[in-house]
């Protein structure tokens, strides 16, 4: 059982001119394996800056992160990220972008050539497999980078806004594809988003955090992604219960956006 | 007024070529280009019009034609060139006692380089007798016509008028058949009409170029070949920028890696791009003479700085998230160096080769300019030298063939080699 623990989380950016910003404050959190939570806040609430310090791109000012009882120290292979775009490789072909993590762990093709196959079937880019990246859409892009992180097995998956690029329908049809890959591999999912909608949709859990310093304001623990597994997600979003939570959501991020506004005016 | 109406029909070919392949060539465009209100202005939507290039150079080489009788061309074509034939007028002697007496004078004017007949002419009557003289084409002749005058300049004899007009007491009198100066002991001086044509020592017609290009591939030019000429400024370029190549990119990759790489060679790069290489010449002349090491140390240093910084711009512009995102894959420091940095880093390479190439390709002719035994650029100044204006534009021409011909190239490895170039 991998469990990924946050523990009193602080980050503060010093900037050139003297002064700093609190990106994070008293930040504590544990996932369990094989949960999803998924991230709402307003814009500058750290919630990128949390994610990079999963990852192990950033280190923390104080507090530290542990995974499986070890501690996070830089980047590797545990923890997967998928960003929100621009981060394929683009002059190798899709199967070389999804063959990378096993080709750089010094694995035979024979190891992982068939599971890759695989993972491009399940992500719907079964006649894509020897194009360029460039020649993808934005949306199978986005699928290529997914299993791209699925084929290197990370115990973690962190998504920042993985989808915000995407038309309406098909990010609708890219939320079903993370739900299905949730449940069949079980992977522990992170995913950073600005759509309540999205929030509540993908997060078995849901935090939302409010900034200026960044931290947890709240968090929910949500039927919505168990009942969304191989059903339309439409249907979902008719469930009253659905409704009334996005409502509750939205007006609470409309305050803390007000409340922003607010002392920024204050301060001038 | 010659380049005047030269610019007005050259932009009536434009126009009038505009208006013709639109009226009677182009099909009808049911395509979005059509609809260039929407279009305006979007860069990718302009595309050259083929036909229009072909006029353009046609055009060009129509005016080269023209101005230089060449035979290529019909010859109603060609601008009028110089007069030949026999020329007329008849000038007023005045004696000194104040009788005047009327004389022809012909003159025959006969193509460059030719035999001619010399023409005789009847005395005629009077004190005053007729002349007859004859002189290459082009070229302005003195006419003596008082040795055979019954009185003579000697004894107070003067010309007073030319075919009845008098002559002015500076320039020239312009009359039907050419124009007269009254030199300053009072002899003629007529020059028969110039016309607009170039004299080949300014600009030969197309086919002494043509003509020219064979002769010199066959015989050489100073103790070479022209392909050996050719041959020594591309090979100099060719060594030159690889060796460029060979240290600018690693420098640029150490200094797009290493602060202390960036910090050590940032003044040296900084302060030697902005330096001409032409302004490099004396010194490595002084240094290491006019041979081949000189020319290939100065094109080194032509493509050293241009390659260190395509490269240290192709490594700084890696997103940063492609390198998170090979971390978090698993790769090592050397794994993302060689399989994200490096590749990523091949478009900005491929500018600056295309760069640097280009810049080579202009510092070998100028260094070769300045001093070379061999070379295109020793080639055309040592034949300005001697007025051979065939062989400096055959190698002008030689010269933008070759550059251009370099850049296609590189156009097209960079096509194939970095298919993904701005697609990132
Ligand atoms: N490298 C950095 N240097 C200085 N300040 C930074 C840096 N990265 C983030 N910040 C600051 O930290 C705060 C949080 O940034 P972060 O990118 O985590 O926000 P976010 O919640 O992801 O916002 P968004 O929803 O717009 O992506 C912001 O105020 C930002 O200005
Ligand atoms: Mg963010």
């Amino acid at each position: 059982m991998s469990e990924l623990k946050i523990d009193n989380l602080s980050m503060r950016f010093d900037l050139p001119n003297g002064s700093s910003v609190q990106a994070l404050k008293d930040v504590s959190l544990t996932l369990q394996s094989g949960e999803l939570m998924s991230v709402l806040g307003p814009s500058g609430c750290g919630k990128t800056t949390l994610l990079n310090i999963l990852a192990g791109f950033l280190a923390p000012t104080e507090g530290q992160v542990l995974l499986n009882g070890q501690k996070v120290t830089g980047p590797d292979a545990h923890r997967g990220m998928v960003f929100q775009q621009g981060a394929l490789f683009e002059w190798m072909s899709v199967r070389d972008n999804v063959s990378f993590g096993p080709r750089m762990a010094g694995k035979a093709p024979s190891d992982y050539a068939e599971e890759v196959d695989h993972l491009l079937d399940i992500v719907g880019l079964k006649d894509f497999k020897e194009k360029a990246i460039y020649e993808l859409s934005g949306g199978m892009q986005q699928r290529v980078a997914l299993a791209r992180c699925l084929a290197n097995h990370p115990d973690v998956i962190l998504m920042d806004e993985p989808l915000g690029a995407l038309d309406a329908l098909t990010r609708e049809k890219m939320q079903s594809l993370v739900l299905k890959l949730w449940k069949e591999t079980g992977k522990t999912i992170i995913l950073i988003t600005h759509s309540v909608e999205e929030a509540l949709l993908l997060g078995e859990r849901l935090l939302v955090m409010a900034p200026r310093p960044g931290r947890i304001h709240k968090e929910y623990r949500l039927p919505f992604a168990d009942a969304g597994v191989g059903a339309d997600l439409r249907e979902v979003k008719k469930n009253p219960e659905y409704t009334q939570k996005r409502e509750e959501i939205l007006s609470m991020i409309w305050d803390m956006e007000e409340e922003i506004m607010g002392r920024t005016e204050a301060a001038q | 007024m010659i380049p005047l109406s030269l610019l007005l029909f050259y932009i009536a070919v434009f126009t009038g070529g505009f208006f013709i392949v639109k009226r009677f060539f182009a099909g009808p465009k049911n395509d979005f280009t059509a609809l260039k209100t929407v279009t305006f202005g979007d860069e990718s939507a302009v595309v050259p019009a083929r036909s229009a290039s072909v006029i353009s150079i046609v055009t060009l080489f129509v005016m080269w034609g023209a101005f230089t009788g060449s035979n290529l061309l019909p010859s109603f074509l060609h601008v009028s060139g110089p007069f030949i034939g026999d020329a007329r007028f008849t000038y007023t002697l005045e004696s000194p006692d104040g009788t005047r007496d009327d004389a022809d004078v012909l003159v025959r004017v006969f193509p460059f380089g030719t035999e001619v007949e010399e023409p005789t002419i009847e005395p005629g009557s009077g004190f005053a007798k007729n002349d007859a003289v004859s002189v290459s084409q082009g070229r302005s002749v003195t006419i003596l016509f008082d040795k055979n005058d019954a009185v003579t300049r000697k004894e107070g004899a003067r010309i007073v008028a030319v075919d009845g007009k008098p002559i002015p007491a500076e320039g020239p009198l312009e009359i039907d058949a050419g124009s007269i100066t009254m030199t300053g002991k009072g002899a003629l001086r007529f020059a028969p009409p110039l016309g607009l044509q170039m004299e080949p020592i300014w600009l030969p017609p197309p086919e002494y170029v043509v003509t020219r290009v064979m002769e010199t591939a066959q015989d050489g030019f100073r103790n070479f070949t022209l392909w050996e000429h050719l041959g020594y400024s591309l090979f100099r370029v060719i060594v030159g920028f690889a060796l460029g190549a060979l240290v600018g990119i690693p420098l640029g990759y150490a200094m797009g890696l290493s602060n202390w790489f960036r910090g050590w060679f940032d003044p040296i790069v900084e302060f030697m791009r902005p330096i001409p290489p032409l302004a490099l010449i004396p010194l490595i002349i002084i240094w290491f003479g006019i041979g081949e090491k000189g020319k290939i140390i100065l094109l080194f240093l032509a493509s050293l700085w241009i390659m260190a910084i395509a490269a240290r711009a192709g490594v700084s512009g890696v997103r940063i998230s492609k390198v998170y995102a090979a971390y978090s894959l698993g790769a090592s420091k050397w794994q993302i160096l060689r399989h994200v940095i490096i590749p990523n880093s091949l478009p900005d390479i491929f500018t600056g080769a295309r760069v640097a190439m280009g810049v080579c390709w202009g510092t070998v002719v100028a260094s070769e300019l300045v001093a070379a035994e061999v070379g295109a650029g020793m080639m055309i100044i040592v034949a300005s030298k001697f007025q051979q204006t065939d062989i400096v534009i055959m190698g002008i021409i030689l010269i933008g063939i070759i550059g251009f011909g370099i850049d296609v190239l590189m156009r097209w490895a960079e096509r194939v080699l970095v298919p993904w170039k701005g697609k990132g």
